[in-house]
């Protein structure tokens, strides 16, 4: 008999009842789903994990978006932090310029893993290699960091949304910084609850957030959306772990999501409609952009 | 649950920019292309809601065409995708059509060559995953979670019974099924969504039975 957790509840359930971790719970359940052993599903993450590497390296060297505007903002960031002293310390800062540098890529039609989506593809790696620097992880770890924030990503995929176009940018990059939190919470020893309170506090923080690209593409506000994201991430994974709670569990914060999305004007879910797509200056690159789009045909 | 693997949330591995508007937008076209069998030599897209809206900018259009080429999500050809296909005299035009649909992400995709054609409706629902709502005509609920087999078949008594004798033969379980029919005693759909992938040899002994007009595979 296959045990499938539904919601958030029934995962750290599971975690308390077999005491394991999150990761393990969403490795067994995978294993069982696909019938595939255990080597397998691990080696499949880890090619998804090789391919994040790869997207946050190519970033860091600088890459530049078709449209022009995105790119070489990661490679800013990380001279800077060389450079001078940044305020708001050099693990958030990693986390920003490496969750930067994998949307630049995904800007630039290179190869990334979605997740969960490829709009919101920095945060969970952002979160990760941030990390990485600071705790020197090992490789089977970072794979588990993957499970668990995929563990998260499943729940709200079933029960609210992952999608712009039916939730605005929370359902994305909300939740992909959410599932990163929870999966930062377990990698640095923070018990499953506390995962949970973090993907709570971080997705809290997120509600409401609309999906207005300019021009369509997903490039502004994409980009510096991750670098929220995974900053949002961290420092809410801090909260968990000093032992703050969210008053709202988790999932009544997904079930909260879902419906604020449900009700969220169409112009504000990736139809580049409203918000900053609707901007004198979005409009602006927008016509500039298809202007030439238009002559080349 | 629509989403079943942890790779659906995790994943897929794809050229950006966008999994619903490019990752499954490809696998769209891939799934139409896969469902018609043969070379199409045009196509006719058409593009509603937010696909309509933002297609150029996510390279829905691109995708799309990869797709109908049988590129997968993650094959670098698809950013020139167009360009392939104009040289391989695949005529190719998209409609951006302003009628609304229940998802605010679906594509009508009509391909064809000069002995056949098949029109296609789907849907991406986020992270690259798609499902397929209507196939020539008949409505359906394909999430390509598992490989699955397309029967078209005259709507006669024993039809049913004659596809799914074979599969049993050779020890295929159906997961999930589904049938639709155009009218009474007309032409009618079958939709079987199976454990593992189904042999060709197979495929041609299910296209021989009773009642049966055409066969399709899906493969995960």
């Amino acid at each position: 008999m296959v045990t499938i957790f539904r919601n958030v509840a029934e995962l750290i359930n599971i975690t308390d009842k077999r005491n394991t971790s999150i990761s393990e719970v969403m490795i067994q359940q995978e294993m069982d789903i696909s019938e595939k052993s255990r080597e397998k599903v691990i080696e499949q993450m880890e090619n998804n994990l090789s391919v994040m590497e790869k997207a946050v390296e190519d970033g860091l060297k600088g890459v530049k978006s078709r449209s022009g505007l995105t790119g070489g903002d990661a490679v800013l960031l990380q001279k800077y932090m060389k450079e001078q002293n940044p305020l708001s310390g050099h693990l958030l800062l990693d986390a920003v310029s490496k969750a930067v540098a994998t949307n630049e890529v995904n800007a630039a039609m290179g190869t990334i893993c979605a997740t969960p989506t490829a709009g919101s593809a920095g945060c969970v790696p952002g979160a990760l290699f941030a990390v990485k620097e600071k705790i020197n992880p090992t490789r089977e770890q970072m794979v588990r960091f993957l499970f668990t924030a995929g563990a998260f990503g499943y729940v709200v995929a079933n029960n609210a949304s992952i999608s712009g176009a039916a939730g605005g940018c929370q359902a994305e990059v909300g939740s992909a910084a959410a599932m990163a939190s929870a999966a930062v919470v377990e990698i640095v020893g923070g018990t499953p609850q506390q995962s949970a309170e973090a993907f709570a506090i971080t997705l809290k923080n997120m509600l409401g957030l609309v999906c207005d690209p300019v021009a369509g593409l997903v490039e502004v506000p994409c980009v510096k959306r991750n670098a929220a994201g995974a900053s949002n991430a961290i420092v809410s994974a801090d909260m968990a772990l000093a032992g703050i709670t969210s008053r709202i569990p988790c999932d009544e914060v997904i079930g909260a999501m879902f419906r604020i999305g449900r009700t969220m004007p169409t112009t504000l879910k990736e139809t580049a409609e409203g918000g900053l797509a609707a901007t004198p200056t979005g409009r602006a690159l927008t016509s500039k952009i298809y202007g030439i789009h238009v002559e080349k045909e | 649950m629509k989403y079943k693997s942890v790779f659906d949330i995790i994943g897929p591995v794809m050229i950006g920019p966008s999994s619903s508007h490019t990752a499954g937008a490809a696998r769209l076209g891939r799934a139409a292309r896969t469902l018609f069998g043969q070379e199409p030599t045009w196509a006719e897209i058409y593009l509603y809601g937010s696909f309509a809206k933002t297609y150029k900018g996510h390279g829905t259009d691109v995708a799309i065409v990869g797709g109908l080429l049988g590129y997968s999500t993650d094959d670098k050809r698809i950013s020139n995708a167009l360009e392939i296909a104009e040289k391989n005299g695949l005529n190719i035009r998209f409609h951006e059509d302003e009628a609304s649909t229940e998802h605010p992400n679906t594509a009508r995709i009509k391909i064809g060559n000069e002995k056949s054609e098949l029109e296609l409706v789907g849907i991406s629902i986020g992270g690259g995953k798609v499902e397929i709502t209507e196939l020539n005509g008949f409505e359906l609920h394909l999430s390509g979670n598992h490989p699955a087999i397309l029967a078209l078949h005259n709507d006669r008594f024993g039809a049913i019974a004659s596809v799914t004798h074979i599969l049993a033969k050779y020890q295929i379980n159906i997961g999930r099924m589904e049938v639709a029919r155009k009218d009474v005693g007309e032409e009618a759909m079958m939709v079987m969504e199976v454990d593992q992938n189904v042999d060709d040899s197979i495929l041609r002994e299910l296209e021989r039975a009773d009642h049966i007009l055409q066969i399709a595979k899906i493969v995960d």
